[in-house]
C-alpha cells in the first residue's frame, strides 16, 4: 500500500516538475503569419509560369504538363503568333485539385512551369482557386535563369531565323551541289 | 504457307511478303520508316535491320534489311540479336543528328512515328556535337504545313505523292545531306490527295495546317468512328474534338473502302462545323403586325412547341440526300409516306432508280474501292471522279499500275519491291479510257480521253456495246468512232477484271443505261463468268440511302413543290436541304408563294444558313455529322454507322429528335438505334440494317467504349473557369460509346476503333496492331451492311434514247464539278473556301477565237430566258460544240441546263485581273493559263 502511494506520488511530482521545466524551453510554436517561415527553394508550392531571359513567355503550349498531371488539373490551348512562336491562348490550373506533386515541372521541356515555395493559397471560395494564365505568369525566369527553349529549337520565330539556333548551320541552298 | 523462325519462335508466313511485313503482321515490334503497307519497300532508311542466319548451324549470321528480304520458307532471323539492335540504334542516331529540338512545338509530337521508333530503337542522348543542317520551309497552301528541318529523308512523301497519288509538284531536290523535299517553287500543293502526306510522313515535316490553327495533341482529342460526308464513297474517318469544337479529321482504316488514304475534301472539309454560318439557335419569323418579318430566337422547348403547332395539319416533308438515314426515316414517319417527298432533283431521282436496278442485277458487280484498285482495264464514263468522288480517282491511279504488277509477276519480282517494279514497268500502264466533255485530272494516266458531249458518249457507248456483242446497241456511224469503239471494246474484252465507272452527276438516264449496256454486253466474255464491275459515283453521303427509302414510296421533289404551289398543304418541312440547289428558283418561289387562299408554313431544319432557309418561317438548328449518330448508305448500298464524336451545343438536336414527336408517356428515348432497328423490321429496302447495331453481348453489354484515349488531359480544369465543381461527364444514352476515358480499352475490344493506339505505337501506324495481317481486315469492327442484293435476273440491254443535240449557234452545256466547292457543306470550311473558285465558263480555243472571247475575260451566257456574265477559261481539251459551266454556290444550274449561246462582254482591266487571280488557284491539267493572252483578238 505504502509502496503504491510512493510510486504514484513521486510520479506526479516528477511530472509537475517536467511541465514546469518546459516553461523555460525554446518554443516550437511558429508565430505564423507574424513570423514567416523560411522555405527551401525546392519546396513544391504555388505554381507559376515563368518568362525566358528575353522576357518572353516561356510556355510553348506543348501540353506535356497537362498530360503528366495525375489529377488532370491543367488545361490549355495552343496559339501561334504571326511569326511562328507557339504560346498558350489560355492556361488554367485548378488549384483545388492540384496535389503539388511537381510532375508538371518535371515534364516541362522549357522550364516554364515551376513550383514555388509559396504555400499561402487558401481561399474562402473554391472558384477562386482556378487560376488563369494572367494569374500564373510572372515577370521573371523563376528558378532557372538561363534557358531559352526557342534558342535551341529549330523552329523559326520572330527574331530568330532558320540556322540561328544553337548548333545550327545556315540554311542550305538546295540548288547548290557543293558538298 | 511458309514458316520462318524469329528469335526462336516459328511463325507461319506468306512467302510472297517480306520479313518486315510478316513480323509486323505477327505483332512483333520492329522499327521501320521507309516501308509503307501500301507502297512496299525501297530499303532507304536502314531502320528495319535484323539478323538473318543461313541455317540452324549458322551462329554468326548477317544483318539484313527485313523490308528487302523475302519471308522465304525456313528463314531464321533475330530481331533481338545484339548486333541488329546495335545497328538499329546507330541508324536512328544518324537519322537524328540534324533533327531539331522541336518536339514541344511540333504538330506531330505525341503521334510521331519518329518518336516511337527512336524509343523503340533505344537512342536517348545526342552525342553528335557538330552543326545541324537546316532548311527553309515553303508555303504549300492552305492545307499543309512544311517544316523541312524535321526530315529524316525516308522518301515516303515523294513515293506517296508522286508514285502513288500521281502528283507532279513534290520532289526530292538537292543532293547528299542537303536533300530537300518540297516544290520547285513555293506554292499550293496541286494533288487532290496532298493531305495524306500528313499521315504518310513519319515525322513533322508535313502537318495539317487547319489542325495547327487550333492544335490539340492526339491524346487530348475526343474521337469516334465516323463516315466522311464529302461524297457518296463512304470513306471512314476519325474526327477529333477538343473544347467543344471539331479540330481535325484523319483517315480511319477500312479494308474495302478508303484503306489508308482520304481525299483533301474529306480531310480538310470539316471547318463548316464551327463556321460563322452555322445555325446555332431556333428562330421564328414573327407574325405580329408591328414586327412582321422579324426573326425571333426561340428556346428549344418553344421551338419544339411551335414546330408541333405549325405542322399539325397537312404537311409536306422533303427529305435530303445529305441527312442521315435516321432523320429521313423520322421525317417519313412524321408526315406519312403519302406526304414524303425526295429531296433531290427529279432527274437525279430517275437516275438513282436506274442505278439501283442495275445494282440489283445479277452478273454485274459493284466494286468497292479496293476492287477498283485491282481492275486491269477501266472505262470511266463522263463522271469527273477526281472532283466528284475523289477517292475513286486515287484507286484508279493504282488500277493502271496493274500492268506493272503483271510484268513483275512474270519476271518473278515480288510486288513489294517497289522500286524494281516501277523500274521494270517504266511507263507501261493498264488501259484506262475516259469519256468526258473536258480534259480530266486522270488524263495523265489514261490510255485515251475521248472528249465528247453526253449525246456523243451515249452513241459511243452504244457502239462499244455493239462491237462487243453485235446484238446490242447500234454500230457507230462514222469510221472514227467505230475505230474508237473497237479499241475500247478490245481492251475491255481482253481484261480479266474489266471495270466501268460512271456517276449520276450528269443527271442523264440515257447515259446510265448506255453504260450498263456495255457491262451487260461484256458478260459474254467474262472470265469464268465472273461478274462485270460497274459502279456509279454518288454526289452526296446518303444519296443511295434516300434513293432506297424512296423505293418504299413517296413523291418527287417536283410533286412536292407543285402541291405546295397549289396551296394543298398547311406546312412544309424541309430536312437539311438547300432546295435552291435542286430545282429552279421559279419552282421554289411558286411553292413558297402558294395560292391566294393560303400558303404553307415553311419549317427548315438545317446546319448552315443559306439563301433558301433564310426564307423559312421556322428555322431549326440541327447537329452535324460529328454531333449525332447517323447511318449513311454509300454508292454500293453499304450502310455504315457514323458515331457521335462530341456532345453538341444544347440548342442543337439531331434531325430525328426534332422530327420524332415526343411521347411523354413513353419512357423510352427515340434514338438513332431504335429508328434504324424499326426500319430494318418494316421496310424491305433496309432489311438487315439492324446488323449495324453493335452486339450488346459480353463485355460490351456491361461497358461502353471510351471516346477518349487513356491519356486524355485536363478533365478537372477544362470547364473549371465556368464552374469549379466538375459536372458529371455527359452520358450517352444513344450509343455504345461514352464521353469518357473509362470503359473497354482498345486492347480488349476494338470493335469501335477510332484513334488507333498501342503500347509503343502512338502514331497512326499503330493500325497494324488491329489488322489481322498487314493490309488485312480489322480484327474487330463492322465493315457495314450491304443493303442491295443481286436479286434481279440479268437484263438484256436497254433501249437508249440518245440525248438531243443543241440548236445551231448554241453550245451544249455540261456542268463542271470541283473537289473544293461543289460539295455544299465542305465548301463552307475556311480551308476549302481558300481553294475554291467562283463560277466560270469553260470553252474551247477555236470556239473562243471565233466568238472573240479572251482568256479570263467575260462572256455573256444566255439560254433565252436567263442571262449571266461569267469569267472565261479557255481550255485546250474540251468537246467540240460544248461549253462547261461551273456554278459554285452562286448560279443555279437548273437554269442553264440544255444549251446556251455565248457572247463576249467588254471587260475592264480590273475584271481581267480579278479573274486571272481566281483562275490561278484552279488546278487543271490543260488550261492555257501560261499563255493567257493567246485568246486576245
Ligand atoms: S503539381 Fe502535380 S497535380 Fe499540381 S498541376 Fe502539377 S502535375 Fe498537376
Ligand atoms: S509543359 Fe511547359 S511548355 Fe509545355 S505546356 Fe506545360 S508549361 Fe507550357
Ligand atoms: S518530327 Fe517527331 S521527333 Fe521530330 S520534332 Fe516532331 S515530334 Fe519530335
Ligand atoms: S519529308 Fe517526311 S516523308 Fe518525306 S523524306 Fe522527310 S521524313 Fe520522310
Ligand atoms: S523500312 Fe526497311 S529500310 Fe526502311
Amino acid at each position: 500500500m505504502l509502496r503504491l502511494i510512493k510510486d504514484t506520488l513521486i510520479s506526479q511530482v516528477v511530472t509537475l516538475w517536467r511541465v514546469f521545466v518546459h516553461a523555460f524551453d525554446k518554443t516550437d510554436t511558429v508565430e505564423y503569419p507574424d513570423v514567416q517561415p523560411q522555405m527551401a527553394a525546392r519546396w513544391r508550392g504555388r505554381i507559376i509560369l515563368s518568362r525566358d531571359p528575353d522576357g518572353e513567355e516561356r510556355c510553348v503550349a506543348c501540353n506535356l504538363c497537362a498530360v503528366a498531371c495525375p489529377v488532370d488539373c491543367i488545361a490549355l490551348q495552343k496559339a501561334e503568333d504571326d511569326e511562328g512562336r507557339w504560346y498558350p491562348e489560355f492556361f488554367r490550373i485548378n488549384f483545388s485539385r492540384c496535389i503539388m506533386c511537381g510532375f508538371c515541372e518535371e515534364a516541362c521541356p522549357t522550364n516554364a512551369i515551376q513550383l514555388t515555395p509559396d504555400f499561402e493559397m487558401a481561399e474562402y471560395v473554391r472558384q477562386d482557386m482556378v487560376w488563369e494564365k494572367e494569374d500564373l505568369l510572372i515577370n521573371g525566369t523563376g528558378k532557372y535563369h538561363d534557358y531559352n527553349f526557342y534558342r535551341v529549337a529549330g523552329k523559326k520565330i520572330g527574331g530568330k531565323d532558320k540556322g540561328e539556333a544553337r548548333n545550327e548551320a545556315p540554311p542550305v541552298d538546295v540548288r547548290s551541289l557543293l558538298p | 504457307m511458309a514458316k520462318i523462325t524469329v528469335d526462336g519462335i516459328v511463325y507461319e508466313v506468306n512467302p510472297q511478303n517480306n520479313l518486315l511485313q510478316e513480323c509486323l503482321s505477327h505483332g512483333l515490334d520492329l522499327p521501320y520508316f521507309c516501308w509503307h503497307p501500301c507502297m512496299g519497300s525501297v530499303g532507304a532508311c536502314r531502320q528495319c535491320a535484323v539478323k538473318q542466319y543461313r541455317n540452324a548451324d549458322d551462329k554468326i549470321g548477317t544483318v539484313v534489311m527485313s523490308c528487302m528480304t523475302p519471308a522465304s520458307d525456313g528463314a531464321i532471323i533475330s530481331i533481338a540479336d545484339a548486333q541488329a539492335v546495335k545497328m538499329r540504334s546507330s541508324v536512328i542516331e544518324s537519322l537524328m543528328i540534324s533533327h531539331p529540338h522541336d518536339c514541344p512545338v511540333c504538330e506531330e509530337g505525341g503521334e510521331c512515328h519518329l518518336q516511337d521508333m527512336t524509343q523503340m530503337s533505344g537512342h536517348n542522348y545526342r552525342r553528335y556535337d557538330f552543326k545541324k543542317v537546316t532548311h527553309r520551309n515553303q508555303n504549300l497552301g492552305p492545307f499543309i504545313n512544311h517544316e523541312m528541318n524535321r526530315c529524316i529523308a525516308c522518301y515516303r512523301c515523294v513515293r506517296y505523292y508522286d508514285d502513288y497519288a500521281g502528283g507532279k509538284d513534290l520532289a526530292a531536290l538537292g543532293a547528299h545531306h542537303h536533300v530537300y523535299f518540297g516544290r520547285q517553287e513555293e506554292g499550293t500543293l496541286e494533288s487532290e490527295f496532298s493531305g495524306n502526306l500528313v499521315e504518310v510522313c513519319p515525322t513533322g515535316v508535313f502537318t495539317d495546317k487547319t489542325f495547327s490553327e487550333h492544335y490539340t495533341r492526339k491524346w487530348d482529342l475526343q474521337t469516334a468512328p465516323s463516315i466522311c460526308t464529302g461524297c457518296g464513297a463512304g470513306c471512314n474517318t476519325t474526327p477529333g474534338e477538343r473544347y467543344g469544337t471539331l479540330r481535325r479529321i484523319v483517315n480511319r482504316y477500312h479494308h474495302d473502302l478508303n484503306g489508308y488514304f482520304l481525299c483533301d475534301r474529306g480531310r480538310f472539309g470539316y471547318g463548316f462545323n464551327s463556321s460563322d454560318n452555322r445555325i446555332t439557335e431556333a428562330s421564328l419569323v414573327s407574325s405580329h403586325a408591328d414586327e412582321k418579318g422579324v426573326r425571333k430566337p426561340l428556346t428549344q422547348q418553344e421551338a419544339q412547341r411551335q414546330f408541333d403547332a405549325l405542322t399539325a395539319g397537312d404537311v409536306v416533308g422533303i427529305g435530303s440526300p445529305r441527312a442521315s438515314l435516321e432523320s429521313n426515316l423520322a421525317l417519313r414517319a412524321r408526315v406519312g409516306v403519302k406526304n414524303f417527298y425526295a429531296g433531290f432533283s427529279a432527274e437525279q431521282q430517275r437516275c438513282m432508280q436506274a442505278v439501283i436496278a442495275i445494282n440489283r442485277e445479277q452478273g454485274l458487280h459493284c466494286p468497292d474501292i479496293r476492287t477498283l484498285e485491282q481492275a486491269d482495264c477501266v472505262l470511266v464514263v463522263n463522271e469527273d471522279i477526281t472532283n466528284t468522288s475523289p477517292r475513286f480517282a486515287l484507286a484508279l491511279r493504282q488500277a493502271v499500275r496493274n500492268r506493272a504488277a503483271q510484268l513483275a509477276t512474270d519476271a518473278r519480282i515480288p510486288l513489294w519491291q517497289d522500286a524494281a517494279v516501277r523500274e521494270l514497268a517504266q511507263n507501261e500502264l493498264s488501259p484506262l479510257f475516259i469519256l468526258s466533255p473536258q480534259g480530266t485530272r486522270l488524263d495523265d494516266v489514261a490510255t485515251e480521253t475521248f472528249l465528247s458531249t453526253i449525246a456523243q458518249q451515249v452513241a459511243l457507248l452504244s457502239a462499244i456495246a455493239n462491237t462487243i456483242d453485235a446484238s446490242v446497241g447500234t454500230a457507230a456511224t462514222d469510221e472514227d468512232s467505230a475505230e474508237q469503239a473497237r479499241r475500247i471494246a478490245a481492251a475491255l474484252i481482253s481484261a480479266t477484271k474489266p471495270t466501268i465507272v460512271s456517276g449520276t452527276s450528269a443527271g442523264s438516264e440515257a447515259l446510265i443505261h448506255a453504260t450498263a449496256n456495255v457491262a451487260r454486253a461484256l458478260r459474254k466474255y467474262s472470265v469464268q463468268s465472273a461478274a462485270i464491275n460497274l459502279c456509279f459515283a454518288m454526289p452526296e453521303v446518303n444519296t443511295m440511302g434516300l434513293a432506297l427509302l424512296m423505293e418504299e414510296g413517296g413523291g418527287t421533289l417536283d410533286e412536292a413543290l407543285q402541291r405546295l404551289a397549289r396551296g394543298n398543304a398547311d406546312a412544309a418541312i424541309v430536312l437539311e436541304n438547300d432546295l435552291s440547289l435542286r430545282t429552279t428558283p421559279a419552282a421554289i418561289d411558286a411553292a413558297i408563294a402558294g395560292t391566294d387562299s393560303g400558303s404553307a408554313v415553311w419549317v427548315v431544319i438545317d446546319q448552315l444558313h443559306n439563301s433558301f432557309n433564310a426564307r423559312a418561317q421556322l428555322l431549326l438548328p440541327v447537329t452535324s455529322f460529328a454531333e449525332q449518330n447517323s447511318t449513311f448508305v454509300n454508292y454500293e448500298g453499304r450502310a455504315q454507322s457514323s458515331h457521335q464524336v462530341f456532345p453538341a451545343d444544347a440548342a442543337l438536336r439531331p434531325g430525328y429528335e426534332w422530327l420524332t414527336p415526343h411521347d411523354p408517356l413513353s419512357p423510352l428515348l427515340t434514338t438513332s438505334e431504335t429508328i434504324l432497328f424499326h426500319s430494318a423490321q418494316t421496310l424491305a429496302a433496309f432489311a438487315g440494317a439492324e446488323k449495324l447495331l453493335p452486339p450488346r453481348t459480353g463485355m460490351q453489354a456491361l461497358m461502353k467504349s471510351p471516346r477518349q484515349l487513356h491519356r486524355y488531359s485536363g478533365r478537372t480544369a477544362m470547364h473549371a473557369h465556368s464552374n469549379v465543381h466538375e459536372s458529371k461527364q455527359p452520358t450517352d444514352r444513344q450509343s455504345p460509346m461514352a464521353f469518357s476515358m473509362e470503359g473497354l480499352s482498345l486492347q480488349k475490344d476494338s470493335s469501335l476503333l477510332s484513334a488507333a493506339w498501342a503500347p509503343g505505337w502512338n502514331s497512326n501506324q499503330a493500325i497494324s496492331k488491329f489488322q489481322d495481317e498487314i493490309n488485312g481486315e480489322l480484327k474487330q469492327g463492322c465493315k457495314g451492311v450491304h443493303l442491295l442484293q443481286r436479286t434481279l435476273p440479268p437484263q438484256s440491254a436497254m433501249a437508249v434514247n440518245s440525248a438531243k443535240a443543241g440548236k445551231k449557234g448554241t453550245f451544249v452545256v455540261y456542268f463542271i464539278d470541283h473537289i473544293f466547292g461543289s460539295d455544299e457543306l465542305s465548301a463552307k470550311s475556311p480551308a476549302i473556301t481558300a481553294r475554291s473558285v467562283g463560277p466560270y465558263l469553260c470553252i474551247g480555243k477555236s470556239e473562243a477565237t471565233a466568238l472573240g472571247l479572251h482568256q479570263h475575260g467575260l462572256a455573256r451566257v444566255s439560254n433565252g430566258d436567263h442571262v449571266v456574265e461569267l469569267p472565261v477559261l479557255i481550255r485546250q481539251r474540251i468537246a467540240a460544240g460544248a461549253v462547261g459551266i461551273y456554278c459554285g454556290a452562286e448560279i443555279n444550274r437548273h437554269l442553264f441546263a440544255g444549251s446556251v449561246s455565248v457572247a463576249p462582254v467588254n471587260e475592264d482591266d480590273n475584271v481581267l485581273a480579278r479573274s486571272r487571280q481566281m483562275f490561278s488557284d484552279l488546278i487543271i491539267n490543260d488550261s492555257l493559263i501560261n499563255n493567257s493572252e493567246s485568246g486576245r483578238g
